[in-house]
């Protein structure tokens, strides 16, 4: 949702690197900590596609809208953002919008691994790595 | 043990994933612009701007992003998942080169190849990781699927 940030772009003002690098932090830590809560409820609640032939839409949505963990994984999305939006006061968007989306993808294959479990192999860190670093060339 | 391949339903979501998200942000990109500034002290402008058609297509989209996302998180990993997402942008930047007939960067051409090298690695492996005892603990063999205590 980095568009989003267009909006805000006649705030844009420079600043300092130290200020940057926590702003930006900020963002990083705050999604990469929603993505994971999000990604572990919707592990535990299970297949989505199967919930759904078994008990229709309505007990897919349920199943979500009932689990605690996808509302902390919310809560830190929506912290993530709005630390997005504090960012992009002081920093220029062509500089939060790549830096932000491409070191979330290493800090998650990180995260994916350490509280996960999920099985990062070389194949999955090169991506990590190689998608980062296509992402900020395109974005940038 | 069991190599997970996708069905062609769940590459469908996935490419959802994909598309959805930045088509959606691109939509609220161009709703917003062409609209006047907004002030602080005018908020009802914002609600009103839900209602106009480039914004609501992009609110639509992005709904539609968010329910295929948490479909494709249900069975597949996170680190599998994210990198389609990024692959996206190489949609729409595509898109553009050919749809708009926007000029794209050597810089860009340069990310869109980085891109689908990564994702082209992340494809060829399982989309699951196997523990050996799952991770809500309940002791159901009838489906692998644990529901459990949730519904």
């Amino acid at each position: 949702m980095t568009t989003l940030a267009f909006l805000f772009l006649p705030f844009a003002t420079t600043a300092d690197p130290w200020l940057a690098a926590a702003a930006i932090g900020a963002v990083v830590l705050a999604s990469t900590t929603g993505e994971v809560l999000t990604a572990a409820a919707m592990k535990s609640i299970g297949d989505l596609d199967l919930i759904r032939a078994r008990s229709g839409m309505t007990g897919a949505i349920r199943a979500v809208v009932t689990s605690p963990l996808f509302f902390a994984g919310v809560f830190f999305l929506a912290v993530a953002f709005f630390s997005l939006l504090f960012a992009l006061n002081h920093l220029n968007l062509s500089l939060v919008a790549p830096a932000s989306a491409s070191l979330t993808l290493v800090t998650n294959a990180v995260a994916g691994k350490i509280f996960l479990k999920e099985n990062v192999d070389r194949r999955r860190w090169a991506a990590a790595v190689l998608v980062c670093i296509g992402v900020y060339l395109l974005a940038h | 043990m069991v190599h997970h391949k996708l069905l062609p339903r769940q590459y469908l979501i996935l490419s959802l994933v994909a598309v959805c998200a930045p088509l959606g942000d691109s939509c609220l990109a161009r709703g917003m612009t062409a609209m006047p500034s907004i002030s602080l002290a005018h908020p009802g402008a914002l609600i009103a701007a839900v209602f106009t058609p480039w914004i609501a297509a992009g609110i639509a989209l992005l709904i539609g992003f968010f329910a295929s996302y948490l479909t494709a998180l249900s069975w597949a990993d996170l680190t599998f998942v994210l990198p389609a997402t990024a692959f996206g942008n190489v949609i729409v930047a595509l898109l553009s080169r050919f749809w708009l007939n926007e000029a794209i960067s050597l810089e860009r051409w340069a990310g869109i190849l980085l891109i689908t090298l990564g994702v082209s690695f992340v494809a060829q492996g399982p989309s699951l990781t196997q523990h050996p005892a799952p991770i809500a603990e309940e002791p159901l063999p009838e489906e692998t699927v644990a529901t459990g205590g949730q519904r």
